[in-house]
């Protein structure tokens, strides 16, 4: 499950991006990001759901703290987010 | 990969966790002493939390520029660390996706780990769009990304500044700064200790005023309220002295995006393991050489007091003179002594007020991990449950994937407030310091 609204992106780093699939869906990536950051850059603010209330969750504390933002990771489950760096045709998918 | 280096099997002089302001001052001063020093971190890059910078962009940060002297093990979590007769054996999971198992041995250990937000829960605190400040500056200072478009920054704290002026400068609108405190009258007596900082916090104060983003003091964001699941406002009221909501004051800010954080909690899992002493506010007790009461072990930068980037690199480089068996210079020192003082200085003029705990309410969630809402805590603290362990054993609280990082400290006030008297969140006694996963462990233990 995604949910979207539009973040402002910043300035390039001048380095060739790449892509990413979020679901399926290819999104830009700046090299050095971390996958929570270019599902952020690319409006995307949550991707999962809690298991009792199934509220959503996305980025919260950004450094690997929180837990928030697990995702799955060319079939890794549980992954950071907001600690992988991301890397070409990584298929990251929500649940 | 770099710990084909020789991580395995060498016997380092030094081993630091943490590449951030402390550690890394303190593995590239060892390693000028001759020493054999690796340094293992959980980030792809090195600088902590301070010196977080793009990928191919390395900031103008003496120490960075001299890490080929060290080896600096990137991606590397350390979840154990164990003290044999004459040494100190880390237990690491090396990449954040393929978890290679890594230990590395050092007769000196020192504990570089920082600290992170300290959030303190309310209405809506869990919603999307709502993120730490320092997650806020790590999306912008990392990766280049800002988190919305329409942002309230909002804690207590000097951090806030730098994370608004930030955001501003990304092309984020910045509504207000809401500061819980009322720092301004103090501020001055602060000058004589440290006029870097002081510059630093005008220049930030300058930069807030020419954007005429309001700085409100006395306020705090009591509320976020989510449209779709998401943050869609936020409701900032005034506060009494004791962090109280004056009634009637409360207003609410259409936003997208709320930074919020009320100072730092110490990283101590690691610190917690080997069982050495704390200081009575919780951080790693050191003595004037950063040497812990443990032999070999040392310990500097927040993870021993907040005080800053700068506090950090020189407590640092004091750890490895003491690890050097060297004499520290005098001015670094005196340099100690004068950024412990305006640290301390610092912290009295951003107190935490037991009132915020009435900005919750019985559905608020205290812990995010295990959807455990206040009114939940409460009922065990009625039912008898008086330590925040048997809080976490009756109702959840604590024991999902953050293992209580961002919820203890509220669960202990929750507690407090039922049962009338100060309870304290236990100091971190887990066996493993951040979660990995099954096969990582059996490979380890292998
Ligand atoms: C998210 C965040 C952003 C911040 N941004 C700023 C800022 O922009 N400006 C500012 O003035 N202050 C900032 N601070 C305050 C910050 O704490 C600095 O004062 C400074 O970075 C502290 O230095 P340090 O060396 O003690 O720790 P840190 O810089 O926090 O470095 C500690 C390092 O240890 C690593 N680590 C911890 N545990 C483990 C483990 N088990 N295994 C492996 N590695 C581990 C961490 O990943 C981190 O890289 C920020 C704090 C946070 C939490
Ligand atoms: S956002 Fe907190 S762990 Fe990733």
């Amino acid at each position: 499950m995604t949910d979207e609204t539009g973040p402002a992106p910043l300035d390039r780093t001048g380095d060739a991006g790449f892509h990413l699939t979020v679901d399926g869906r290819r999104i830009p990536v700046e090299p050095g990001q971390t996958v929570g950051a270019a599902m952020l850059a690319a409006g995307i603010r949550s991707w999962r759901t809690t298991r009792f209330a199934g509220r959503p969750r996305g980025l919260f504390c950004g450094i690997g703290v929180c837990f928030d933002c697990l995702v799955t990771v060319d079939g890794t489950p549980s992954l950071r987010a907001c600690l992988v760096t991301a890397r070409p045709d990584d298929e990251v998918t929500t649940s | 990969m770099s710990h084909e280096m020789g991580g395995r099997d060498v016997l380092h002089d030094l081993v630091v966790v943490g590449a951030g302001p402390a550690g890394l001052a303190a593995a590239v001063t060892a390693a000028g002493f001759g020493l054999r020093v690796a340094v293992l971190d959980t980030n792809a890059r090195a600088g902590g939390q301070y010196h977080r910078h793009r990928a191919g962009r390395p900031p103008a940060w003496a120490p960075l520029a001299r890490l080929h002297t060290v080896e600096h093990l990137a991606e590397h979590r350390v979840w154990a660390v164990e003290r044999g007769d004459d040494h100190f054996t880390a237990h690491a999971v090396a990449g954040e996706r393929d978890g290679v198992a890594v230990t590395v041995r050092g007769r000196r250990l020192l504990l570089a780990t920082g600290a992170y937000d300290r959030q303190l829960p309310f209405p809506g605190w869990d919603l999307p769009g709502v993120f730490t400040a320092g997650g806020a500056q790590a999306l912008l200072k990392g990766n280049g990304v800002a988190p919305g478009r329409r942002a309230v920054v909002a804690g207590t704290g000097p951090f806030l500044l730098p994370v608004a002026v930030g955001l501003a400068d990304a092309g984020v609108r910045v509504l207000a700064v809401v500061e819980a405190s009322r720092p301004t009258p103090r501020a001055a007596a602060l000058a004589p200790h440290s006029p870097a900082r002081v510059v630093e916090a005008a220049g930030y104060a300058a930069a807030l005023a020419r954007r005429r983003i309001p700085y409100r003091t006395g306020r705090a964001v009591i509320a976020a309220h989510g449209d779709g699941g998401a943050l869609g406002s936020v409701t900032v009221a005034r506060l009494d002295a004791d962090w109280r909501v004056r009634p009637g004051t409360e207003r609410e800010l259409a936003c997208d995006t709320l930074a919020v954080g009320y100072g730092f909690t110490p990283q101590l899992e690691l610190a917690g393991q080997l069982g050495c002493a704390s200081t009575p506010d919780g951080f790693v007790a050191v003595d004037t050489r950063q040497a812990t009461d443990l032999p070999g072990l040392y310990a500097a930068g927040e993870s021993t007091g907040i005080g800053g980037a700068q506090l950090s690199q020189v407590e640092g480089e004091l750890a490895a003179y003491a690890v050097a068996g060297r004499t520290p210079p005098k001015a670094l020192l005196r340099r100690r002594a004068r950024l412990t003082r305006f640290a301390a200085g610092l912290r009295a003029l951003y107190p935490i007020r037991s009132g915020w705990s009435s900005w919750s309410d019985e559905d608020t969630p205290i812990c995010r991990c295990e959807e455990v809402p206040r009114g939940r805590i409460a009922d065990a603290a009625r039912h008898g449950a008086d330590d925040v362990r048997s809080i976490k054993l009756l109702t959840r609280a604590g024991m999902g994937w953050c293992q209580g990082r961002m919820c203890a400290e509220a669960t202990a006030c929750v507690l407090s407030d039922v049962l009338g008297r100060p309870i304290a969140a236990p100091a971190p006694t887990r066996a493993i310091a951040v979660p990995i996963r099954l096969g990582d462990l059996a490979q380890g233990a292998s």
